[in-house]
């Protein structure tokens, strides 16, 4: 199962991560590196075995519906790369 | 008055009651040798001195008044993975380079109530991901430590190598630390220090940069044993802002260093005397165990069956967490912006620019592992065996109370020498990791040295929520094994 140049620049988009073309080869030969030692999992058998979740068996707690905290809008904006009026500026998003 | 700074942090506290020395004066000798050492060894990204000692003049001020917290006056270090509010945190990445938390994790405002001060923010691999410190975007971290008539300079592990090192080089009292893989416990080794990661679900994980949210659990990284207990027991406890926060009472751990640990049953696993493992590491482990006997423990061996697994299990559990956990650094919100003219292009070029290249791995390697036709074989599959590691531990644990193994399959190695090999520095977390994906709590202390004059740290494992065992088993082993080694001056 080995990982291609193609596969690396689909995950590279899907990671929304620009990986130039020159690398797309470089990386997927590190990725490949990778799983292959990854591939001795293969070994383990794991038939009737649950999938394990969560490192502590224990259900949720729930919480009551209401506003715990809010009223913020300045604080929260002062890491924004950048803001105007009260929101946050991004890219054009429609074409 | 210049060796306060090599004080243990309960030590320091006794000064404090007893009146020998401020917190003025302790937090003063600390920004000094900060001064004079940490351009050197790059443990901390950003000091704060004035908030230093402003926090050292309120607890003067609260000693005097009568109201003093368990931890009052003492100054600590913080690993830049716990958001302080008002105070730049980065988890050692460009990506966070600029942010200002607005508010405050639940660890670090545990120590803040009971009266520590904050010296400053510590070095990390970016996004804890790494174990030498090299994937820091502010460079390595030099551990205070060398090879006998070496003056190369080594790695202090990672990813809480700035932590290690702080402590080690008498920059701090304690630090926070965090462990994903073995994160505390493998730089604690490095550097001739004790580091504890809990039980899953002990410390809150709110306010801590996510890296994989089912592995990542707070600890301390300290001088001694009872230091750590006092540590734990301040960062732990129950917090509704974390819903998998364990609700239950935490008890004094202090209560349990000296306690006796006649009749503990300890395990030993043959499974972790891997190929290659150096003759002195397996040696030391031999003088662990006779330590223990020596106290009154029952010496039983164990079988973990699944332990060579669980690295590269955690290499497909731990990405794929992280690929999710990291969407969110996306440039719109806070942190770093990269250019571009439509959205997605000002997406992946702010990732692109933002990440360094093992954080990049992690991610392509993780979103791989979760895509269509890939979740089954690969996600589901680890998952799986997961759950045969947890296994293990299980039945090991219906015959002993504790597990003893070394922490880390060598000492420290030279920065710059395993940065080229992606597997062989992974390999640096094969006996540690096991308990993250287990959830159960380990504990490293300093047990000898190699034959270059390094550290070498030898792991307890224990039952989930038992700590006060490892604790109590820690204690007895470190009066054993009376570690008094010290690292380089460096000033």
């Amino acid at each position: 199962m080995a990982i291609d140049v193609a596969t690396v620049r689909k995950v590279a988009k899907l990671a929304r991560i620009a990986e130039p073309e020159d690398r797309l080869a470089p990386l997927a030969q590190e990725l490949n590196g990778i799983m292959s030692w990854i591939e001795q999992l293969a070994e383990v058998d794991t038939d009737g075995v649950e999938p394990m979740t969560s490192a502590v068996a224990q259900t949720l707690p729930m919480r009551d519906d209401v506003v715990t905290d809010g009223g913020n809008a300045a604080r929260v904006l002062r890491n924004a790369p950048r803001a105007d009026q009260g929101f946050f500026v991004v890219p054009k998003v429609v074409e | 008055m210049s060796d306060l700074t090599r004080l243990t942090l309960r030590s320091a506290l006794d000064g404090l009651a007893n009146k020998d020395f401020s917190s003025v004066e302790l937090t003063e000798a600390f920004i000094s040798r900060i001064d004079a050492v940490n351009p050197q060894l790059n443990a901390y990204v950003l000091t704060t001195p004035e908030r230093a000692l402003d926090d050292a003049r309120a607890s003067d001020a609260r000693r005097a008044a009568g109201t003093a917290g368990p931890l009052d006056g003492a100054p600590i270090g913080v690993k830049d993975l716990f958001c302080t509010d008002g105070v730049r945190t980065t988890a050692g990445s460009k990506i966070l380079g600029t942010f200002v938390p607005p508010y405050e994790s639940t660890v670090t405002s545990h120590l803040w109530r009971d009266g520590a001060v904050m010296l400053g923010k510590l070095n990390m691999d970016e996004f804890a991901m790494g174990s030498s410190n090299e994937t820091s975007a502010f460079g390595p971290v030099v551990s205070p430590w060398r090879a006998r008539g070496s003056n190369r300079n080594l790695t202090p592990g990672g990813s809480s190598g700035g932590s290690a090192s702080a402590v080690s080089a008498d920059l701090c009292l304690a630090a926070t630390a965090s462990d994903t893989g073995g994160s505390i416990r493998q730089p604690a080794s490095f550097t001739g220090t004790v580091g504890i990661k809990p039980t899953y679900g002990l410390c809150s994980r709110f306010g801590m940069v996510a890296f994989a949210s089912s592995l990542d659990q707070a600890g301390p990284i300290t001088r001694t044993v009872a230091d750590a207990a006092l540590m734990l027991t301040s960062m732990a406890g129950h917090d509704p802002k974390d819903s998998t926060s364990l609700a239950l009472p935490v008890p004094d751990f202090s209560q349990f260093i000296g306690k006796s640990v006649k009749g503990l049953r300890i395990g030993v696993p043959e499974e972790y005397r891997i190929d290659g493992m150096p003759e002195e590491i397996a040696r030391l482990w031999d003088d662990g165990v006779e330590w223990l006997r020596a106290a009154g423990c029952e010496i039983k061996s164990v079988r973990l069956p699944h332990t060579r697994y669980a690295l590269p299990a955690y290499y497909i559990i731990a990405p794929a967490e992280a690929s999710s956990n990291l969407a969110r650094y996306d440039g719109m919100r806070f942190g770093y912006r990269g250019e571009g003219t439509a959205l997605t292009d000002v997406y992946e070029t702010t990732r692109a620019e933002g990440f360094g290249p093992e954080v990049k791995r992690r991610i392509l390697i993780g979103t791989y592992v979760l895509s269509a036709g890939y979740y089954d074989a690969y996600y589901l599959k680890a998952l799986k065996v997961r759950a045969r590691i947890a296994e293990d531990f299980s039945k090991a644990f219906e015959e002993v109370d504790a597990i003893l193994t070394p922490t880390t399959p060598s000492a420290a190695f030279p920065l710059g020498e395993k940065q080229d090999d992606p597997v062989a520095m992974y390999l640096n977390d094969v006996f540690t990791v096991t308990t993250n994906l287990a959830g159960l709590p380990g504990l490293s202390i300093p047990a000898g040295l190699d034959s270059q004059g390094l550290p070498l740290g030898l792991q307890l494992i224990g039952r989930a929520l038992d700590e006060g065992s490892l604790f109590s088993l820690a204690a007895a082993m470190e009066q054993a094994a009376g570690f008094t080694a010290r690292p380089e001056p460096w000033a």
